[in-house]
C-alpha cells in the first residue's frame, strides 16, 4: 500500500470525534504511538493532546518547527491560506452537504421530493425519447439481429 | 424555576407544592410530609399512648390453655375482627369534568404547520390557528379544500410541530369558536323503553350551517395568506399530502 498522508509536525488534522469535533488541527508534537499534540489556532482547537484514532489526516501540511508555540502555528497556517483551501475541498463539501440534508426541515424534504420527482421525470421521457430513436433505426435490419 | 411569567417584574407567587410537568409535582409525598411538618402531629399524638395502653389490655381475654410446655395460658383477642370486609361504596369516581389547560409548547404558535399524528386525520399537515380556553385543545383547520380537515380541535400531545409558519396574523378566527362551540350535543334521552332506543336508529351527524360558513371565512382568509407566499405552489402540495416515513428515516433523528 502506498501511503501519501503522513503523521508529521505541520500536518493538517481533521477532528473526527470528541472535543472540537469537526475543526481543522495542526501537528506540533508527537507525544508517542497513540497520542499528539495538536494546535488550531486560527479554527478554534485549543493546543492540546489528542489521540490518532479521533483525527484524520489530511492532504494539507504547514511549515512549522516541531514544538512550535501557538503564535507561530497561527502565522504559518494562515500564510498558507489553509481554511480557504479547506473550504473549496470536496472532503469539506460533502461534510457540508450531509449537514444540510441532516437538518432539513419537513417542509424543504417535500420540495426536495418534489424536485427530485421532476428530475426524473425529465430523465425518464429523454430516455424514452432515446430509446425510440434507436428502435426505428434497428427496425429496417434483419429480426436476427433482435436482442 | 420560576419562568418568564415575571416579565412585568413581579414573580408569581408559587404554591409549595406545584406541577413542574403535567402529573409530575415538584416534591414527593415523603417530601411535603417532612415540608409541612406533619412528624410533629405525630409527636403531640404520644400522650394519648397511656390510654391505648389501658385500652389493649382490655382488648386481650387471658384464656387457660392445657398441654405441657404449652406457656399455661393464651391472650385472645376479646373483639375479633370480621373476615368479611365491607364493599367500598364510596368510592368516588373522579371523573375530570373540567381538564387542566397543559400550557402550549414553545414551538407552537398560532400559524405553525403542524403534523396530525392520530385519529381519522393522521398523517395530515395542518395549520395551527390558537389553543382553545379551558380545555387547551389546539384549533386547526386544514385548510378544508386542501386536506378535508376542517375547523378541528387537537390535543396537544397528538401533534408533531413543524419549523414552517405561516403569518397568520391577518386570520380572524370567529369569537364564537370556542371550547362550547365544539361540544356534542347529546339528544336528551325521553324515553328509557328499550324500543325507541333500538328503533331511533344512529342519527347522522351532518354539518351544521353554522359550522360551514365559519369554515369559509377561516379557510379563504388563510387560502389568501397561502397563496401570497413564497413557495405557495409547494405549499399547496405539503398540505395536501401526508406525512410519511421512509427508509433510514428515523423519528427521533429528523428536523420536523
Amino acid at each position: 500500500m502506498i501511503y501519501n498522508k503522513f503523521v508529521e509536525v505541520g500536518r493538517v488534522v481533521f477532528i473526527a470525534k470528541g472535543k472540537d469535533q469537526g475543526k481543522l488541527a495542526v501537528i506540533v508534537n508527537i507525544i508517542d504511538g497513540n497520542r499528539t499534540l495538536v494546535d488550531g489556532p486560527s479554527t478554534g482547537v485549543i493546543r492540546g493532546v489528542r489521540n490518532f484514532k479521533d483525527l484524520h489526516l489530511t492532504k494539507y501540511k504547514v511549515p512549522i518547527r516541531l514544538g512550535q508555540r501557538t503564535k507561530g502555528v497561527k502565522e504559518a497556517f494562515e500564510k498558507a491560506g489553509i481554511n480557504e483551501q479547506w473550504k473549496n475541498s470536496l472532503w469539506a463539501k460533502k461534510l457540508e452537504k450531509r449537514h444540510i440534508r441532516a437538518n432539513l426541515t419537513d417542509f424543504e424534504r417535500f420540495k426536495v421530493l418534489r424536485a427530485k420527482q421532476l428530475r426524473n421525470r425529465i430523465l425518464r421521457t429523454e430516455l424514452g425519447k432515446l430509446r425510440n430513436a434507436n428502435k426505428t433505426n434497428k427496425a429496417p435490419k434483419s429480426k436476427k439481429a433482435k436482442k | 424555576m420560576a419562568q418568564g411569567k415575571g416579565a412585568k417584574g413581579t414573580t408569581p407567587k408559587l404554591p409549595r407544592n406545584y406541577e413542574v410537568a403535567p402529573g409530575l409535582s415538584r416534591f414527593s409525598k415523603a417530601r411535603l410530609f417532612h415540608k409541612r411538618g406533619l412528624y410533629q402531629k405525630l409527636q403531640k399524638a404520644s400522650p394519648a399512648k397511656p390510654k391505648s395502653k389501658e385500652d389493649k389490655s382490655k382488648q386481650y381475654v387471658v384464656k387457660p390453655i392445657g398441654g405441657d410446655k404449652n406457656g399455661k395460658e393464651r391472650r385472645i383477642l376479646a373483639k375479633k375482627g370480621s373476615k368479611i370486609t365491607p364493599v367500598l361504596t364510596n368510592v368516588k369516581n373522579s371523573v375530570r369534568r373540567n381538564p387542566k389547560k397543559v400550557p402550549l409548547r414553545k414551538s407552537i404558535t398560532p400559524g405553525t404547520i403542524l403534523i396530525l399524528l392520530a385519529g381519522r386525520h393522521r398523517g395530515k399537515r395542518v395549520v395551527f390557528l390558537k389553543q382553545l380556553e379551558k380545555s387547551g385543545l389546539l384549533l386547526v383547520t386544514g385548510p378544508m379544500k386542501l386536506n378535508a380537515v376542517p375547523l378541528r380541535r387537537v390535543a396537544q400531545a397528538f401533534v408533531i410541530a413543524t419549523k414552517t409558519k405561516l403569518d397568520i396574523s391577518k386570520v380572524q378566527v370567529p369569537d364564537h369558536v370556542n371550547h362550547d362551540y365544539f361540544k356534542k350535543k347529546s339528544e336528551k334521552k325521553s324515553e328509557k323503553t328499550d324500543a325507541s332506543i333500538f328503533a331511533a336508529g344512529k342519527s347522522e351527524y351532518t354539518v351544521s350551517d353554522q359550522r360551514k360558513a365559519d369554515q369559509k371565512t377561516v379557510d379563504s382568509a388563510l387560502l389568501g395568506v397561502i397563496r401570497a407566499h413564497k413557495d405557495r405552489k409547494y405549499l399547496f402540495g405539503y398540505l395536501g399530502s401526508r406525512f410519511s416515513l421512509a427508509k433510514g428515516q428515523l423519528p427521533h433523528n429528523l428536523v420536523y
